[in-house]
């Protein structure tokens, strides 16, 4: 950047002459913020529904920020052992930890602590979920590959500190439930071979539970993961910024512009909707519907353990795996391996993969180009059928990890709950990867068919010698065969009439109609010219 | 959720079923009945510690319980349990010293008579009626076992719920859920949910221990500590959800269900509403 004697006529708009207007060239002389802030809020971000749900997953962190704040106040992260004296009738008099005394006061003697503890934890699940559906957009659509690899891995690296961030905050209370599940990790880590022991003491100091891991999962569940989560999403958000939103093909897009709207007003107005949305959302949630109430589960206890045990849902697939796996124990020089080790270990490849997608697929694609524009699910069937591979494996392990509530709730047996699980885990994804292939394949036929042979009019005719026909609309100009010569270009492919105009221009309204309809098309008239200028006119940009 | 106000208290003795009882009783006359009760009980007991006919006062009208009893059991019981009470290969196992009390859990909660041989019986509605199941479990409480409990309404309200609870996640919550819903057990067998089961229901059965379920004898959880159990887990069905709805108190599945089916999807229709499919 070049300095001026006078910076603030570097942007060459005229000196200020109000008071107000001499303030903020005041400002701007020593700070330099007019010119990033105009650029920033000029910059334009192309708009589709499914753009939106990364944002979904950043409002529900905001969220738990806000209301895990708040639990802080009144929480006591300590494994001191006390004896129960509040409100709650059916505890009184039971010993427990402070941990799990100051979580019951919070769900009953602080004022809002319910319903912030609450919209605290569906914060939490809807966060994961929301992790894990943006994630599938990417994927699906091809958004990771160059230049934006870096950001897959950043995406990765948040889905797994998200998990480890939730089992931590879900441990907390030290409830009878949440001990369980981290009796099942304690195991695991005892299961490591060789060093396992020895991170089981450097984890709990000492034997299972000890009297120090609340603690120590208090400090990273409020410091050190929401720290490290809030980093990661800064540069996952400024490289999307820096790099620019990806964009489906179509008219007038290339990959080296972006069509949308500029970030202020409308981006701005649209994502400041769906923010408040996902907090009604989750309030609605905390306050209407109750999620792990802990005080019917006890104080956790290692003596005890109560049946239909799980974790949250987003840590449900390593429960899962671990109910699937055989009992299958090693043992070697002495040494015992587990059959959980082994669990667990056969998940690590699945997460390697899922990091080096992008290199595995430039690698088998050769494809070293840069890409801005996205791609449809269907013209890419091999990563698409991979994708509902994978899909498929992991909702199997996720379904496993509550099939003993499933064995009871629908009257079947718990082993061919466990047998259900092995056969859908090897047999589910094969079938998934072939009927989505043949899926996308099928899509791309039919349009491929539509730009040959023109839109499906249901206008039926019958010829002089008694044939009937259906007659097309071609979207272009056909050659002697009648045959279309466009080329398919990567974007949808208009297969209704009305999508060309065969109706008019269609009416503006998601719930209802926000306009007043044009006069209907006259029959027998070709489709009424849309003359009305659209004040939402998209720009583009070639920054 | 049952009444409660009638399942508090204890199904008549077979010495004072003359006398209907009333709402509203005098509290001596209660405790006169929780007198009566816990007598009955420790009577049991012994009973159930001398594997013998050990009915003492068996009365004219206890004779004749058990006459109806055995014309019951010779209708209906006999294909599965014996003519002797012996128990049929693969159809059912014998009956002699399961006690009055199982009888009556198995009978009053329409487990027995069972519909068809399947890895567990379940609760259906109650094919005899109370006298009926009453006559049928004295003719088979006459061959020994532990007779039928009486629960007063007096000792659940006097109960340590705090004990309660500690004994009953340290005892049956590792097949009945912390919560009461009931699990899964091994190849189709369940711990069945404990929300209409009544005081004396939970009574018996840890008395004779039905289906998978142990026997919880006087050496493993004495009277106190059973009704202990029993008004904890009383409690637990009246216990009134104050974080809204409960969806069925299952914890983290039906938690994931919900924001999946409900919050995600959600709030995919509102990023079409606010985005459209430009």
């Amino acid at each position: 950047m070049t300095t001026t004697a006078n910076p603030s006529s570097e942007t060459g708009s005229r000196p200020p002459n109000t008071a107000l207007g001499k303030a903020a060239a005041g400002i701007d002389d020593r700070m330099t913020m007019a010119r990033p802030t105009r650029r920033l809020l000029n910059k334009v971000f192309p708009d589709h529904w499914s753009f939106m749900l990364g944002e979904i997953a950043l409002y529900s962190l905001i969220m738990l920020l806000l209301t895990g704040t708040y639990l802080t106040f009144f929480f006591d992260a300590s494994m001191k052992e006390v004896v129960y004296h509040g409100s709650y009738v059916p505890l009184q008099g039971v010993p427990m930890s402070a941990a799990y005394e100051s979580s019951l006061n919070i769900s009953f003697d602080v004022r809002g602590g319910l319903i912030i503890r609450q919209m605290h934890h569906w914060a939490a699940l809807l966060f994961m979920a929301a992790i894990v559906v943006h994630m599938m957009r990417i994927f699906f659509t091809g958004a990771f590959r160059k230049p934006r690899e870096t950001n897959w891995l950043i995406g990765c690296l948040l889905l797994l500190l998200g998990i480890g961030e939730g089992f931590m905050g879900y441990s907390l209370p030290d409830d009878l439930l949440s001990g369980t599940g981290l009796r099942i990790v304690s195991g695991i880590i005892l299961s490591i071979p060789v060093i396992g022991t020895w991170l089981h003491y450097l984890l709990f100091g000492g034997e299972f539970p000890g009297d120090l891991i609340i603690g120590r999962f208090y400090i990273i569940h409020v410091l050190l993961l929401p720290g490290i989560i809030l980093a990661l999403v800064g540069v996952h958000l400024l490289l999307v910024f820096k790099q620019k939103h990806t964009q489906w093909p179509g008219a007038g897009r290339t990959e080296d512009n972006v069509i949308g709207h500029r970030f202020y007003p409308i981006f701005a107005a649209k994502g400041a909707s769906l923010n408040m949305l996902t907090f009604g959302v989750i309030a609605g949630l905390g306050g209407l519907v109750q999620i792990n109430p802990f005080w019917l589960y006890g104080p956790y206890n290692a003596s005890q353990v109560s049946s239909g045990s799980q974790p949250d849902w987003y840590a449900g697939f390593g429960d899962g795996i671990a109910r699937l796996f055989p009992s299958w124990e090693t043992r070697l020089w002495g040494f015992t391996i587990p059959g959980p080790f082994y669990a667990v270990v056969l998940l690590g490849p699945i997460f390697i993969g899922m990091f080096a997608y992008p290199w595995i697929e430039a690698r088998l694609t050769k494809d070293r180009a840069m890409h801005n524009l996205l791609q449809r699910p269907r013209d890419v069937p091999v990563r698409t059928a991979l994708g509902a591979m994978s899909l498929a494996f992991y909702i199997v392990l996720v379904i496993s990890g509550g099939n003993d509530i499933i064995a009871e709730k629908f009257d079947i047996s718990l082993n061919a709950m466990t047998w259900i699980g092995r056969v859908g885990l090897l047999i589910a994804p094969p079938i998934a990867y072939w009927i989505t292939y043949r899926i996308c394949l099928g899509l791309q036929q039919h349009d491929r068919e539509v730009l040959d042979h023109g839109i499906e009019t249901g206008v039926l005719m019958r010829l002089p010698h008694g044939e009937y026909i259906e007659i097309h609309q071609p979207l272009g100009e056909p050659d002697e065969h009648g045959h279309g010569a466009l080329k398919y270009g990567g974007a949808a492919v208009p297969k209704k009439m009305n999508k060309v105009g065969g109706a008019g221009r269609a009416i503006r309204g998601f719930f209802g109609p926000i306009e007043s309809p044009p006069d209907l098309p006259q029959l027998g008239r070709g489709p009424r010219e849309s003359a009305d200028a659209d004040n939402r006119e998209p720009v583009s940009s070639r920054e | 959720m049952t009444d409660t106000a009638d399942t508090q208290s204890a199904p008549p003795s077979a010495a004072s079923s003359a006398n209907k009882r009333r709402t509203g009783r005098k509290s001596k006359v209660r405790r006169a009945a929780a007198l009566l009760g816990a007598l009955a009980v420790v009577g049991g007991m012994y009973s159930y510690a001398t594997p013998s006919n050990a009915e003492t006062n068996a009365s004219a009208s206890q004779a004749e319980m058990m006459k109806t009893g055995q014309g019951i059991y010779d209708k209906t019981c006999i294909t599965c349990h014996g003519a002797n009470l012996e128990g049929v290969k693969d159809r059912g196992p014998s009956l002699l010293g399961v006690g009055a009390a199982a009888v009556y859990f198995q009978v009053s909660t329409g487990r027995m008579p069972m519909t068809r041989q399947e890895a567990q019986t379940i609760r259906k509605p109650a094919k005899f009626g109370h006298d009926d199941t009453l006559a049928l479990a004295a003719y088979i409480g006459q061959y020994g076992g532990p007779a039928i409990p009486e629960v007063s309404k007096e000792s659940i309200k006097n109960a340590n719920l705090a004990e309660g609870g500690e004994l009953f996640r340290l005892n049956c919550a590792s097949c009945h859920n912390f919560v009461g819903q009931g699990g899964a057990l091994s190849s189709g067998k369940f711990a069945p949910s404990l929300k209409h089961a009544t005081p004396v229901d939970i009574y018996s059965a840890m008395l004779t221990g039905p289906q998978n379920m142990p026997v919880f004898s006087p050496n493993q959880l004495t009277d106190e500590q059973k009704v202990n159990i029993i008004a904890y887990v009383e409690s637990l069905q009246k216990t009134t959800d104050p974080g809204g709805a409960s969806i069925g108190r299952t914890g983290p599945v039906p938690e994931g269900l919900v924001i999946w089916l409900g919050g995600i999807s959600f709030m995919l229709i509102c990023t079409v509403w606010i985005a459209g499919k430009s």
